[in-house]
This record gives structure tokens, C-alpha cells and sequence, in this order.
């Protein structure tokens, strides 16, 4: 394999993934969130600690988001709106899984660009018509890639990150959610 | 007690294989059946299943196809008479109806329990089958019962399923074919796409398979492959035996009127969940073909081979259906049945020596197992990437009967440099 710098380290994933075979609970993790209202539809969301190897760990920083709804939605716009933020989740996590496959399968990269659109009915969550679905109707994403690599290569490396990818995994597959009050 | 140097559990073609080369090396050994020989072709293959190997491609240990007709593709009962012929001319030390409920590790190898008998023995060689107990997901218990349940076990033919939907799951050689023979019955059938193998049933004029076979691919060993745990995990491939030598991907399934959906995820509320990632199950499948195809028309190329083939091709990407399902009301009578055709898994609940893992899978090493004397044969990519297939237990057997040999003979030979003793790479037959 030629030496390439996409600057992933797959040693260490690869080295993880035969370590975690051994040791199942260390690979249970537990990613958080905490959200506070501020007022009409805005909200700032913190993310620093998780869970993971066994213990407590922590981002390097804080991490602080505002979600809101924009002007047309007769709101301030403080912030993207949430089904926002699971399309920023999808695309980096794709992106990011390229990026991983290409450097274990030898591939530089020079670009990478992903445009993803949702297309969202929202009926849906106004109650408008009822045989409308809140969420996603149906989401597009669409890779440019610059790479070393034939186009056959590259349409690999984009079925093997969805293959691999938990945010994809997250939105095609049903997901058990419970929400309750403290 | 009764004594013997080997036992061999379970009397189909890969027993029987074992048997033939411990009596070439005149190791005393029986064959322990729990029903016939040939038991699963007789019992657990429904009414119209043909090979997906082309007859020539059924060859075992000093016994080849003789019909008039290489290139078709054998019923069930053909496959149990061929391999029952073989048994006799063996002269296999088979017992049937012998049921092995146990094999316990003693000081100098193991005690066999079965039915009538109990037998103490240097070594055993498990042969007992990959495909024991169909694998059906947890969440079936969650269907409405109103919605009748089968596994590719139990089904036999369209006519003993009620009139109505049915819901096929998986698409692995099992799911096209009892989807297609299904929707023919007239039974509008849904089918649950997750990985999948797609293959023509031809490719430039021959048999997909004798691709597999003449460039080397089937040939791969276990431990030049790179990730081996996966190569074991590999669906069948979309194949269906017929005098016509159609293919049968999903496109042909689309054609006829199936209705394709992602993989099956849960049920919920009544609900069958289906995965939204169905394209990329079909792109994934298409990409993988097309690879293999490229493999091969560089082994034309290089090998001079390619004479007397046809020019090569490449087949249009598999259609997505116009807006996939993503669920379907179990309760709304839609659907009458649904037939999991989701994989086979093997029974080891007999074996107290502990050799499984928590998945299930017995640990070996191109069928040494990790306890002396013990031996496997017949599970997939064993030692190469045919071992499932019967066409690969020549190879398999030998060598892993060598190894048993060595071993009973008191050498212990390191387990993945095996030698092929009895095996050779390149069967003549292949200059066909
Ligand atoms: C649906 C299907 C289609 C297939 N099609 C093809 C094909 O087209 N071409 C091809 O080459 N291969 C095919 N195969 C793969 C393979 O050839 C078969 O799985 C074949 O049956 C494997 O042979 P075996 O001897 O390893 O196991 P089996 O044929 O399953 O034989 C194992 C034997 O062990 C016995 N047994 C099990 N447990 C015990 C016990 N505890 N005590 C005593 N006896 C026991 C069983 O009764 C059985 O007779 C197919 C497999 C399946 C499932």
C-alpha cells in the first residue's frame, strides 16, 4: 500500500476495533446533550462530557448551539432549526467516514465536499394534514470527491462510509426513544 | 466401551468425505447419523430447490457426475442419491439414527454419547452441517398472530400458504428463489432487502460458476483472505438452478412485479420497520459484482483463458424502487405470511468441550479446533472460499484428515501452515 496522508489515524481505529472485540463493555459508550429554553422557539444546547471505555470522559472544550426557527417561521433565527442539526450530523459523519475508508484502502484524497438536502413536508408537524410525516421525507446527499482513485474506487468509498456510518444508521433504521420527566 | 481412533458426527457429503480419506489411511473410525445419510437434502429443502453448482461442478472424492447433462443443476433427491452412492462406494462405517447428544473431552480424547451408543475415541471430526436451524431475528415474536410464520425449514411449496401478501425476508440465494416461485403463485410478494450477493447466472457464455472455479477466486485460502470473518458471514448468492440458466437478481424479481423494501428492523406497534438504507444495500451489491467481473476479465486476459468466451459485458445497476416502504401495517391483512429466509446457523448444544464462542461459532483454524484431536469440516471458507460448496470438501477433507493423521500418529503439526496432504490446488477437471 502507498503511503497516504488523509491525517486519519486508522492504526489506532484498527488497533481499538481488535481490543473492543475482546473486551465488549468497553465499547459501550454514552454520548449526551443538555438543551435550556430560552424564550419562543430558542434554545442553547451544551455538549462536553460523555461516556466511554469504561469511564467518565470530556471534550477538550464546551461546546454551545443555538437552534431556533428562521423568520418565515415567525421566529428570531438565534439558531439553525433542529432537523438542521441531523443533517449536519449526517454530513459530517459521512465525510468523515470517506475520509477514514480511503486512507485504510490507500486513497488520498485532495477533496472532499458533501451538499445534503432534506426534503421535509411540514404539514406534517403543523398538523395540517395528517398522512403528512413530521420528520424527513426523503434526504439527498451528494459527494464531490477529488481523489486518487477511479470514479468505480470512489463510489466504493461512499458506499462503504454508509455502510459504516452511525449518523446513517441512526436515520434509516428505527431507533427506541423514550422521553419522560424528571 | 467401545473404542475407535476417529468418530465422524453427521453423515452428509462432508462426513462421508472424512470418512473416505480416514479409510484411505486406514484409521478406524465410525460415522454417527443422527437420521439418513444425506439427512438435510432429504428433510430440510423445500419441494423445487435445484443446486445453484452446474452438475459438474458436483464432484467428490473419486466420484464424479455422470450424467447426460453437465451443465444442468441437480434436485434435492438427485443431490441424496449422489451422495448416498458415494457413502457405498466408500463403504462408509456410517450408522444411522444415531443421535450424538454429547462429546466430552477425557485424558487421552473424547467420549461420544449418542442414541445406542457410546464410544471412546483419540479424536473427533465434526461434520454435523453450517445449516442446522434456520436464523430467524428476535423481534418475530413481536408479529401480530394473525400473520402466519416460516422459515425456509418448514416451507415446502406456494400451495400450503394461505392466498394473500407474503413477505419475504432476505435475499440471499433462498429469499429470490421462494420469492419468485411465490409471486408466481400469484401471491403479490414484498421482499426485504439487507446485504446481498448479486451474480448473473451466466457470464460471457458460461456459468457463473465455472468463474469462480476456473480463475482461482473459489481457490482463495482462508488465510490470504483479508478479512476472513466476513468472507464467513457472506450471504449466498442470488442463484437459482434452472434448465434456462436465467439469472435471478432483483431486477428480474422488480420485472415480475415483487415489491422490494430495505432490510427488516423491528416491529413496532404492529408495524414491520424497514431500513432506509436500501440503496446503499443495492449500490454496495452492484459495485461488488462489478469487481468480481473485473477479477475475471483480467484472468481471461492474462491466463489465455479468455479464448473461447464471449466479449465481455456488465449488467445496469440494480433499480430502486420509486419510493421504497419504509413500513407496512401487519395488522391490515396486507400481508398473510412471512417466510424468514434470513441465513442458517449451526447446533453445537451437544459439544461440552469449549470450543464456541458467544456468537455461536466454533473457534478453528482451517478446521483444527482449538482442542486437540478435534477436527471440523463443512462450515464456510473453512480452508477456502469453496468449503461450503461440495465441490470444496476434496481439498478441505484431505488436508484436515492429514492433519488428524499426523496428530494420531503422535506429530503435531502447527495448525495454519497445514499442509495440503491429501488436497491438491488444481483439481485436473478444470482443463474442461
Ligand atoms: C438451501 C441450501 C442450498 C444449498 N445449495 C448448494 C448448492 O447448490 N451447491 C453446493 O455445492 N452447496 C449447496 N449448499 C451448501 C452445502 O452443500 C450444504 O449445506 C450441505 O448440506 C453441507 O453438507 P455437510 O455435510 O457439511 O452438512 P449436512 O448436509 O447438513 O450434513 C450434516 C449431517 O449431520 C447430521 N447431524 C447433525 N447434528 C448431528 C448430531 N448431533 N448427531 C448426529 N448427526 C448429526 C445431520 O443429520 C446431517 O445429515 C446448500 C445449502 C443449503 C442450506
Amino acid at each position: 500500500m502507498t503511503t497516504v496522508t488523509n491525517g486519519v489515524n486508522v492504526q489506532a481505529l484498527l488497533e481499538a476495533r481488535d481490543a473492543l472485540k475482546e473486551a465488549p463493555e468497553a465499547a459501550q459508550f454514552t454520548w449526551r446533550a443538555s438543551a435550556k429554553w430560552n424564550s419562543g422557539v430558542h434554545s442553547t444546547i451544551k455538549v462536553q462530557s460523555f461516556f466511554g471505555l469504561g469511564q467518565e470522559q470530556s471534550h477538550k472544550e464546551e461546546s454551545v448551539f443555538d437552534a431556533d426557527h428562521p423568520e418565515v417561521f415567525a421566529a428570531e433565527d438565534s439558531g439553525i432549526t433542529p432537523i438542521e442539526y441531523l443533517i449536519v450530523g449526517l454530513a459530517s459523519c459521512l465525510t468523515a467516514g470517506v475520509a477514514s475508508v480511503a486512507e485504510n484502502r490507500g486513497i488520498q484524497l485532495h477533496s472532499v465536499e458533501a451538499t445534503v438536502e432534506g426534503q421535509h413536508d411540514i404539514r406534517g408537524i403543523l398538523g395540517a394534514d395528517s398522512d403528512v410525516r413530521n420528520g424527513y421525507n426523503d434526504i439527498k446527499v451528494t459527494f464531490t470527491i477529488d481523489a486518487d482513485a477511479s470514479r468505480q474506487e470512489i463510489e466504493a468509498l461512499v458506499a462503504q462510509s454508509q455502510k459504516r456510518s452511525a449518523v446513517f444508521d441512526a436515520l434509516t433504521n428505527p431507533t427506541n426513544v423514550t422521553v419522560e420527566v424528571a | 466401551m467401545e473404542r475407535a481412533s476417529a468418530v465422524v458426527v453427521g453423515a452428509g457429503h462432508a462426513g462421508l468425505a472424512a470418512s473416505h480419506f480416514l479409510s484411505q489411511r486406514s484409521i478406524d473410525h465410525v460415522v454417527l447419523e443422527r437420521g439418513e445419510v444425506a439427512n438435510s437434502w432429504r428433510r430440510e429443502r423445500w419441494d423445487s430447490l435445484r443446486l445453484i453448482t452446474p452438475n459438474w461442478q458436483s464432484r467428490l472424492p473419486r466420484q464424479r457426475y455422470e450424467g447426460q447433462d453437465p451443465d444442468g443443476y441437480m434436485t434435492a433427491g438427485e443431490v441424496a442419491e449422489f451422495i448416498e452412492r458415494f457413502a457405498k462406494l466408500s463403504n462408509s462405517p456410517v450408522r444411522t439414527g444415531e443421535d450424538v447428544t454429547s462429546v466430552r473431552r477425557t485424558d487421552d480424547g473424547y467420549h461420544v454419547t449418542a442414541s445406542h451408543c457410546e464410544i471412546s475415541c483419540r479424536s473427533v471430526v465434526i461434520a454435523s452441517g453450517a445449516c442446522n436451524q434456520p436464523a430467524v431475528p428476535q423481534f418475530s415474536h413481536a408479529v401480530p398472530a394473525s400473520v402466519g410464520q416460516l422459515t425456509a425449514f418448514d416451507y415446502r411449496e406456494p400451495g400450503s400458504l394461505p392466498d394473500g401478501g407474503v413477505l419475504v425476508v432476505g435475499a440471499s440465494a433462498t429469499g429470490v428463489q421462494l420469492a419468485a416461485e411465490l409471486q408466481r403463485s400469484g401471491r403479490p410478494v414484498t421482499l426485504s432487502v439487507g446485504e446481498h450477493v448479486r451474480l448473473p447466472r451466466s457470464y460471457r457464455g458460461r456459468d457463473v460458476l465455472w468463474w469462480m472455479d476456473a480463475s482461482g477466486v473459489w481457490d482463495q485460502r482462508y488465510d490470504e483472505i483479508e478479512d476472513v470473518a466476513r468472507a464467513r458471514r457472506l450471504p449466498s448468492p442470488q442463484l437459482v438452478g434452472t434448465a434456462e440458466r436465467a439469472t435471478l437478481d432483483l431486477n428480474v424479481l422488480t420485472g415480475m412485479g415483487v415489491e422490494l423494501v430495505g432490510r427488516f428492523a423491528a416491529v413496532r406497534d404492529g408495524h414491520a420497520l424497514f431500513s432506509g438504507g436500501l440503496r446503499n444495500a443495492l449500490s454496495l451489491a452492484d459495485l461488488k459484482m462489478g469487481r468480481l467481473l473485473d477479477t475475471f476479465d483480467e484472468w481471461a486476459a492474462t491466463s489465455g483463458r479468455g479464448a473461447g468466451v464471449d466479449a465481455a459485458e456488465r449488467y445496469p445497476p440494480t433499480r430502486l424502487p420509486q419510493s421504497a416502504r419504509l413500513q407496512l401495517d401487519l395488522r391490515s391483512g396486507e400481508i398473510r405470511t412471512i417466510v424468514w429466509a434470513t441465513g442458517f446457523v449451526p447446533v453445537y448444544s451437544w459439544l461440552q468441550v469449549p470450543v464456541v464462542d458467544q456468537k455461536g461459532r466454533l473457534l478453528h483454524d482451517g478446521g483444527t479446533v482449538a482442542s486437540p484431536g478435534l477436527y471440523a469440516l463443512g462450515l464456510p471458507v473453512l480452508r477456502r472460499r469453496k468449503s461450503t460448496f461440495i465441490c470444496g470438501i476434496e481439498d478441505d477433507a484431505g488436508a484436515v484428515i492429514g492433519h488428524l493423521a499426523g496428530y494420531l500418529a503422535g506429530q503435531s503439526p502447527s495448525p495454519a501452515g497445514l499442509p495440503a496432504t491429501a488436497g491438491h490446488d488444481r483439481p485436473p477437471e478444470l482443463a474442461r
